[in-house]
């Protein structure tokens, strides 16, 4: 194991419900190795959603330092986020979230689009698509795609601008088993292949037992670690 | 993300609400049409008067008398007054003076009454006014000095009176009573907005001094046109007249009892009504081209509720605030845009449709659009949508990526 792509001190997140304050990370420390696989476990309430979106850098910590791929990003911007979230995070969501109107190909263009580079999008999001085994789905939209396969194309989406870091919530929380089955076994063999660094946020104890590492989360703090 | 991408993202997003877009849309068609028509049909009015104004005759000014409590002893007009304007050496700017006698009187043609303009006239008016006779002559200076009872006749007033328009004269009409023989027809001038110029009898001066028309002073007119040389003499032949008139009425400067009016100025305020009656129509229309703008906000900021998850997503993947703000702001754009390029050609349609039936009624108005029109409207209506468009994109910008996911 190489570098740290993760490193979360002390992560604290107080939302404020009118007078109330609710406290959903208490002081959260994590750290996540390049080319680990991680589950992170707890119910409900326990703080997982926050700490994904920290993670994701879709939201900011209310204190303490978040140091994602060597930069840190605990102060940000809203714009710098957005460009670090582009560049270095990938998302895969439990619902899928594809644009319904969008081909699978325009689907995982959308990163690209959005990173402002002049590349050759087509051909990054082909080759992208293909490394997920729907090269030839390119031009069909998601209503044309089981679910299995638009979870796919939403992995295919999270790749394609090669990030530091894959978030998945619940991957396979829409899908049946055996089409849950084939994309963990996906996720896992994109992290054999290319190194990819994986957190998959899941209620499933099957699917934490593929991972390297399981991280147990109650009340805003890491309540146990256990390695697989 | 390009603009070119952007504005094909758009339309592919309106066009996955077709029904939507297709009402938002005729919001500002209206809207831009009823622009596009109103100033257009203005214009056309304008256009048409400012048309019949001129062609009562070029160059010429008109002196009536006025009854003002300012002057000690007011003077009415006289031939006299006549005779010293349209001596060269008073009055160098002055081409022709035509005096005029006006009243409405009883015209009769074999048991047939009309009441109709009647005017006294020398054979300057001919002249001044730019008259020509379809058949026989104008009225001669020796008939105006013989006090002949002759007429020259309308068109209109020839038509009411005979049912024909030709083979008139050599006629025998009375006026209030008294035979006079018809020498003339008049070419018709066209309707006029104000009067109609065809439904006129011309008769000498002089016969209508002394026969049909008494007023309290012998050799009295009731109205002096005068024309000047040319249409930089007007002012100046307004001077010279103003100045003969104040020595002969021996009246203080200021305190005239004339008033000379000018055809450009009747031109200037025909032109300054029509423009007002322009705006006016155009701000009534642009109300409606406003209602459309408020259309593309009230959908623009449905489609951001609805789209609020898509919103999170983009975010999610990258969009910067920036980025949404464009994809929106684009979609109301485009919205307006289409919207804006439909309706000039309501609002040409209007137009011709307008001019047809203005034809048809012998109105005499033809609608001009103008290039300037339609940039106006295609300017105005893109702002509309841009300013419109703002709100709701602002406010989708402005969404937090985690909220807009979790968004059900």
């Amino acid at each position: 194991m190489g570098n740290t792509v993760i490193k979360a001190i002390n992560l604290t997140k107080v939302y404020k419900m009118g007078e109330i304050e609710v406290h959903a990370l208490c002081g959260l420390s994590m750290e996540v190795q390049q080319g680990e696989i991680i589950a992170i476990m707890g119910p409900s309430g326990s703080g997982k959603s926050t700490l994904m979106n920290i993670l994701g850098c879709l939201d900011r910590p209310t204190s303490g330092e978040y140091i994602l791929d060597g930069e840190n990003v605990s102060r940000l911007k809203d714009d710098e986020l957005a460009k670090i979230r582009n560049k270095k995070v990938g998302f895969v969501f439990q619902s899928f979230n594809l644009l319904p109107r969008a081909t699978a190909l325009i689907n995982v263009e959308l990163p690209l689009r959005y990173a402002g580079s002049n590349h050759n999008h087509h051909e990054v999001a082909k080759a992208a698509l293909e490394a997920v085994g729907l090269g030839d789905r390119m031009n069909h939209r998601p209503n044309e795609l089981s679910g299995g396969q638009q979870q796919r194309v939403a992995i295919a989406r999270a790749i394609v601008n090669d990030p530091a870091i894959i978030l998945a919530d619940e991957p396979t929380g829409n899908l049946d088993s055996k089409a849950g089955e084939e994309i963990i076994e996906l996720l896992l063999s994109l992290n054999r292949e290319r190194g990819t660094t994986l957190i998959i946020v899941t209620h499933d104890p099957d699917i934490a037992a593929h991972t390297h590492r399981i991280i147990h989360i109650r009340d805003g703090v890491v309540v146990s670690e256990e390695r697989t | 993300m390009n603009v070119l991408t952007s504005f094909f993202e758009a339309l592919d997003s309106l066009r996955s609400n077709k029904t939507r877009s297709a009402l938002t849309i005729l919001g500002i068609v209206i809207g831009v049409g009823a622009v596009i028509a109103m100033i257009s049909i203005g214009r056309g009015a304008e256009n048409s008067i400012t048309g019949s104004i001129q062609g009562i005759g070029t160059n010429l000014l008109f002196v009536l008398r006025t009854q003002s409590s300012d002057v000690t002893n007011p003077q009415p007009l006289t031939l006299e007054d006549a005779e010293a304007i349209s001596d060269p050496f008073l009055a160098p700017s002055v081409a022709h003076v035509a005096p005029m006698l006006e009243g409405q009187a009883k015209v009769t043609y074999d048991g047939e009454s009309q009441l109709i303009i009647v005017s006294g006239i020398t054979p300057e008016f001919e002249i001044v006014h730019n008259y020509q006779v379809t058949e026989g002559e104008f009225i001669s200076e020796d008939q105006l000095l013989g006090r002949s009872s002759v007429a020259l006749i309308g068109p209109d007033a020839a038509d009411n009176l005979f049912g024909r328009k030709t083979g008139i004269v050599g006629e025998t009409i009375r006026i209030e009573g008294q035979p006079f023989r018809v020498i003339g027809v008049l070419e018709s001038k066209g309707g006029s907005t104000f009067t109609n110029q065809d439904n006129v009898v011309l008769i000498p001066l002089t016969t209508a001094q002394t026969r049909l028309f008494h007023r309290s002073k012998r050799n009295q007119v009731d109205l002096l046109i005068v024309e000047a040389y040319s249409p930089d003499a007007v002012q100046s032949a307004s001077d010279e007249v103003s100045e003969i008139l104040r020595n002969r009425h021996k009246t203080k400067i200021g305190a005239d009892d004339f008033t000379i009016l000018k055809q450009q100025d009747f031109i200037e305020t025909a032109s300054m009504i029509t423009n007002i009656l322009t705006i006016f129509l155009g701000g009534v229309a642009a109300i409606s081209l406003l209602v459309g703008g408020i259309g593309i906000m009230n959908i623009m900021l449905v489609s951001v509720t609805e789209r609020t998850r898509e919103i999170g997503l983009r975010k999610a993947l990258g969009a910067r605030r920036v980025d949404i703000l464009v994809q929106f702001l684009t979609e109301s754009a485009t919205l307006s845009l289409i919207g804006g390029i439909l309706g000039i050609l309501l609002g040409w349609g209007i137009s011709y449709v307008v001019g047809l039936i203005a034809a048809a009624n012998k109105a005499n108005i033809t609608p001009t659009v103008t290039l300037d029109t339609i940039l106006l409207a295609t300017l105005f209506s893109t702002a509309v949508g841009l300013f419109f468009g703002l709100y709701p994109a602002n406010r989708a910008a402005g969404l937090e990526p985690v909220e807009a996911l979790r968004y059900e």
